[in-house]
């Protein structure tokens, strides 16, 4: 049966509907101003700034993102030159360092203010390293701080009284600071916020100082002494920041503002640049840096990072505990190809572990990428063209450069050595716990560098170091690195490193695979912003210049 | 008498075979166009992605590094992937993979779903309350830890995934074999066969659930897109089957990252992801209506 | 009803009780905790941090502990991983994000959905059935993380007309609600068209015609009911369906709302954090699930006999 009677009322009804279809997107017809125009001009700068701050207590947190943010709203000790970082005067405005190098004495400036108007003293600072060495705070970063004398014992509750660590407060405006041994990276050690001062009475208003779980960290409660203060915070949409009104340094400060956008995929991010919503971004997804290199080669940056990135070998079980299965697979990798082909970041391909020219150092010691050679030893350690070899499992957390990486050396492993290869994914959680219990047999790692020196990268391989999670131990290699710690001229110094390196390099615990870059996308008005190998940016010098070339229209 | 009844005088000495209600559901099935032409394209896919395997072994993974994405040509019927991985390969093994995923999880949830609904809907009362309840429970579930859980603690394995999509998919069916049991069981053929002193098992056995299978069909041709959807999903949290292997779920994924520079690696096993849950769709509007027996015959 | 009403009320307890003891242990038995960082901490560190947060207690304890904190004072606890916040601020703050969206969703799903229903169970088996049913069935066979990043491509890049993200401004609503709802619109439109259509085959809708009562009043009057009551029936499991789905739609979007705590919970292993979403989920559930069937009950008379 047909029900065609009152075809019209149908038909109007469909009309209706596609009209109300437009009618839905209506509000959004016609050209805006883009958020970026509108901040243009008020001189706020919107950063994509990843994952949502778990907290913005420099003693707390651990992460990049969270001190991205607390650079806007403390400022240490020495603060950093924006061009290349190296340590120019901050709250101090000029230091003495004792003959044998282990004693630094800091004289600051008489006019730093925190935000609610108070003077910053000596104290403050003395207050924050107690506070964060504390062990009842339970803070991650406070090994930052073991160069310090007696600073690990009283955080592993050796000792008690904390004046036998070495800080003292000689004055209001004097710090002396007793290290354990010259440490000729201690100045670029205090760049990190895990040496920021604190408002230990603000701290005391909300809760224990010295526990976590004061709720200090809000807008209207936050003080701090650095060229911003907090404004406000919603979680998972925004923290803003604006100019502070007691910094000290804050005519040199142009920007009105910043505002941090937790953006957690790298795909919203990008797509938010285009649609000028930022001036600049974190990262940038894999498949879209040749789009940008070829079609907006000025708004993409790829510049040196210090990190690299690496695979954990577990030594600990056969095959991989014999050192020559190691070096046939750390030999097998094509590095250029990976990194032209599939990263195509601009990275480097690793052929050791500390990244060139970290703080002048350079390691001498090369892997050779020999297809032959790798043969030779795989077949000398009984695997004659992977033949007996059981399957090895290569585990890596869930990223999808990770993935993208693992499945090519996957197949560079089969087709060069007959190696068979599993891969393993697991979620970050149960990633580490894996690592950590040496419940793997390859497993994918990185590190970035937490100060410019090439200790950060060397010394995680110490017997039973925490980081090291390959069971490798190397009596030799330990001495070395100790050696090192204790060496005061620079360059007999790096000359130790390069022993240790060596030892690294042949026993390989680690395979290297490539030296990170930070690449990222800017808009152009961004001014003050140079590329340093920490990826750090201090916003007093940073600005927006506003002129015809920020309408770049993005699609 | 003749004016009465035109069809009885015209094939007067002619008995029409009878039909069953599965040759005439049959039947009306087949007048369905759009309901064969999913049942053929479903089956005809189903075919080439489980011969893929066997084809053409770990054909999905072999990467060539420097040829990057390309688009189709002839070489690659369906272009190549960033690390240069034919895609017709891993659309099809995506299509063995997903099409897996989407049988047996459909299988795990009809099985436990028919036997958990009809002893529901059969035994009534206390027990029935109490499994109902336990499915309500199970809904309330948070979904996404216990899959979590299964495949964090057992590993990622693909039999595991099936399983675990499978445990939470049975509820749906339970609740409709549940409800469809408990009309059935008023009908008087159920009060013949307990008057004959049949026990509750094969009552439940032999009666209730063959007069079920025909609902059970049409919400298993739709369970298939759900679970294969969910699958999309779990590969979108990064739960999905272990690399390089691929499920169109991880493909569209992967393919809509890159949808402005490489758009073949979303058009294409898009179009076979969509294609199959609209035949399976149709397939399953198709029965519905084929065994309806109310729907007008003209 | 409201003896009706409360009952229901109180049989939802015990399943809650339930659903949050099952997901308690569930994440006490999960390899990783949430302290398990990729620097580690020494010993002492760690312990000072479980202490404070009662993880070095036997799990059982915890557990009394934190029914004690909940049904006592209404505190779901501190997070484990956003230090700075408790539980019931998280919540707060991003719950009214997710419900709004939720309902704008639903809005655009309900309203083409029906009306793509109806249509199509009036025009039968013609193209007026074939096209709204094709357009509907691409809206489920098409994943939302594709339709989204669509939406945004061609409205928020190409055409410039809305943000590709945030949920600052009013319009900001508009592409999530529609790519959170094309799902269940398809959905609706096909439960709306297969109920309209078992009541269009009735004989009492012959008899209207026959009376010569005109399509409008038809479809308003009678059919429309028992489309309806089919998208009634489904009201409960969208629901729980929505919470997933705009676990997707906040990711592409970056929409503060509670889909994100959802999962990232787990994998954090933030327990508070994951108690406190499941809670909320399963009392969404339950809530649900009773004004659907109570809909179902005062539309159709014939099951409160049952």
């Amino acid at each position: 049966m047909q029900f065609d009677s009152s075809n019209l009322s149908l038909r109007r009804l469909l009309l209706s509907l596609g009209v109300l279809a437009m009618l839905s997107l209506l509000p959004g017809c016609g050209k805006r101003e883009t958020l970026v125009e509108a901040a243009d001009r008020d001189q706020v700068l919107l950063v994509g700034n990843g994952t949502e701050p778990q907290d913005l207590d420099p003693d707390v947190v651990t992460g990049v993102q969270e001190f991205h943010i607390m650079m806007s709203l403390l400022e240490g000790l020495v603060s950093e030159d924006p061009v290349d970082l190296h340590p120019v005067p901050g709250v101090a405005e000029s230091w003495d360092i004792s003959p044998d190098r282990k004693v630094y004495t800091f004289h600051l400036r008489k006019d730093a203010k925190w935000s609610n108007g108070e003077p910053v003293t000596a104290r403050d600072f003395w207050e924050a390293y107690k506070r964060i060495l504390t062990p009842s705070l339970g803070s991650e970063y406070a090994y930052m701080h073991y160069v310090v004398k007696n600073a690990e014992a009283y955080n592993t509750n050796g000792i008690t009284d904390f004046n036998q660590v070495g800080y003292k407060v000689i004055d209001d405006h004097t710090l002396q600071v007793t290290l354990n041994n010259p440490t000729p990276y201690f100045l670029s050690l205090l760049l990190h916020h895990s040496w920021y001062p604190i408002n230990i009475r603000t701290v005391a208003k909300y809760g224990d100082p010295y526990q976590r779980g004061s709720k200090w960290t809000r807008p209207g409660r936050y003080v701090g002494n650095g060229p911003f203060v907090l404004t406000q915070w919603r979680v998972n949409d925004v923290v803003e920041v604006r100019k502070s009104p007691t910094y000290w340094d804050r005519a040199r400060v142009r920007l009105n503002g910043i505002r941090f956008y937790p953006i957690e995929s790298l795909d919203t991010e990008e797509r938010a640049f285009r649609a000028g919503q930022l001036h600049v971004t974190l990262e940038v997804p894999l498949s879209k840096i040749d789009y940008y290199k070829t079609n907006y080669p000025n708004l993409i940056k790829i510049d040196p990072y210090l990190g690299t990135y690496f695979y954990r070998v577990n030594v600990t079980k056969p095959p991989l505990s014999d050192k020559r299965v190691r070096q046939a697979l750390a030999m097998a990798i094509d590095r250029e190809a990976l990194v032209k082909d599939v990263l195509k970041g601009g990275q480097l391909p690793a052929f050791n572990l500390t990244p060139p020219g970290t703080a002048g150092y350079t390691c001498r010691t090369h892997l050779q990428e020999n297809i032959a050679e790798a043969k030779r030893l795989l077949a000398a350690a009984g695997y004659p063209d992977g033949k007996g070899l059981p399957t090895i499992e290569l585990l890596y957390n869930t990223l999808e450069s990770h993935r993208t990486i693992a499945e090519a050396l996957q197949q560079m492993w089969k087709t060069q050595l007959g190696v068979d290869v599993r891969l393993v994914n697991q979620e970050w959680k149960v990633y580490l716990d894996t690592q950590r219990s040496l419940n793997y047999e390859i497993c994918r790692g990185s590190w970035i560098g937490d100060y410019d020196d090439p200790n950060t990268f060397l010394d995680m391989w110490l017997t039973g170091g925490g980081n090291n999670e390959t069971g490798w131990s190397n009596p030799e290699y330990d001495r070395l690195i100790a050696q090192a710690a204790a060496t005061a001229d620079p360059q007999q110094r790096l000359e130790v490193f390069q022993k240790a390196e060596a030892i690294l390099m042949d026993e390989t615990p680690e395979i290297p695979i490539y030296f990170y870059t930070h690449v990222c996308l800017q808009r152009p008005e961004l001014k003050g912003w140079y590329p340093t190998i920490l990826d750090n940016h201090p916003y007093k010098y940073v600005y927006l210049e506003t002129n015809a070339d920020a309408a770049v229209p993005l699609k | 008498m003749t004016a009465q009844f035109p069809n009885v005088t015209q094939h007067a000495g002619e008995i029409e075979p009878g039909q069953s209600l599965w040759q005439d559901a049959w039947h009306r099935l087949r007048q369905n166009k759009m309901a064969v032409a999913g049942g053929i394209f479903v089956g005809v896919l189903a075919l080439a992605s489980f011969l893929t395997p066997l084809v053409a072994p770990g054909s999905y993974a072999h990467t060539n590094l420097a040829l990057g994405a390309t688009g189709p040509s002839l070489a690659h019927w369906m272009g190549t992937d960033s690390l240069g991985r034919d895609m017709l390969s891993r659309v099809l093994f995506g299509g063995c993979i997903s099409l897996s995923v989407g049988l047996a999880a459909t299988l795990v949830s009809v099985v436990i779903g028919v036997l958990y609904g009809a002893i529901s809907g059969y035994l009534g009362g206390r027990i029935d309350m109490i499994l109902m309840r336990i499915v309500d429970i199970v809904y309330s579930l948070p979904f996404v830890i216990f899959v979590i859980l299964i495949l964090v603690i057992f590993g990622r394995h693909i039999v595991l995934l099936f399983m675990a999509i499978g445990a939470v998919s049975w509820l749906d069916m339970a609740r409709i074999v549940r409800a469809q049991v408990m009309s059935l069981k008023k009908q008087e053929f159920v009060e013949a066969a307990v008057a004959l002193g049949l026990r509750k098992r094969r009552i439940i056995l032999r009666h209730m659930i063959p007069n079920v299978l025909g609902i059970v069909a049409i919400y298993a041709t739709l369970i298939v897109p759900s679970v294969m959807l969910l699958e999309a999903f779990l590969s979108f949290l990064g739960l999905g089957v272990q690399a390089p292997m691929s499920s169109w779920g991880t493909l569209i994924l992967d393919g809509s990252k890159s949808m402005e520079e490489y758009p073949w690696l979303l058009i294409f096993p898009g179009l076979f992801f969509s294609l199959t849950l609209f035949s399976l769709n149709f397939l399953g509007d198709g029965l519905r209506d084929a065994l309806d027996v109310r729907a007008s015959k003209d | 009803m409201l003896r009706f009403i409360f009952k229901r009320i109180l049989e939802a307890i015990p399943v809650l009780f339930i659903v949050a003891t099952i997901t308690f242990f569930l994440l006490k038995i999960m390899p990783g905790g949430p302290f398990d960082t990729e620097r580690p901490m020494p010993p002492e560190v760690k312990k000072a941090i479980y202490a404070y947060y009662g993880l070095d207690k036997p799990a059982w304890q915890q557990y009394a502990q934190y029914l004690e904190r909940l049904v006592l004072h209404g505190d779901l606890g501190e997070s484990q991983k956003y230090f700075g916040w408790t539980v019931n601020e998280l919540l707060g703050g991003s719950l009214p994000v997710s419900v709004e969206l939720g309902i704008e969703g639903m809005c655009f799903a309900l309203f083409f959905g029906l009306i793509a229903g109806t249509v199509a169970s009036l025009r039968k088996n013609t193209a007026g059935d074939y096209i709204p049913m094709s357009v509907a069935t691409f809206g489920i066979c098409i994943p939302s993380f594709v339709t989204g990043p669509l939406l945004i491509l061609v409205f928020a890049i190409w055409l410039g007309w809305f943000n590709s993200s945030g949920w600052f401004f009013p319009r900001d609503r508009i592409l999530p609600a529609m790519t959170l709802g094309l799902y269940y619109m398809a959905y609706i439109s096909r439960l709306t068209r297969g109920g309209m259509l078992e009541i269009l085959n009735q004989d009492f809708i012959r008899t209207a015609r026959a009376k010569g009562a005109s399509e409008w009043r038809i479809v308003a009057k009678h059919s429309l009911r028992g489309g309806l009551l089919s998208v009634v029936a489904f009201l409960g499991p969208a629901v729980s369906g929505i919470v997933t789905g705009s676990i997707v739609v906040e990711k592409i979007f970056e929409i503060p709302g509670t889909g994100r705590f959802f999962v990232n919970a787990a994998f954090d292993r933030d327990g508070p954090m994951l108690m406190g979403t499941t809670l909320v989920y399963a009392v969404l559930v339950v809530a649900m699930n009773l004004v659907a069937d109570i809909l179902a009950v005062w539309m159709n008379p014939k099951l409160r006999f049952e």
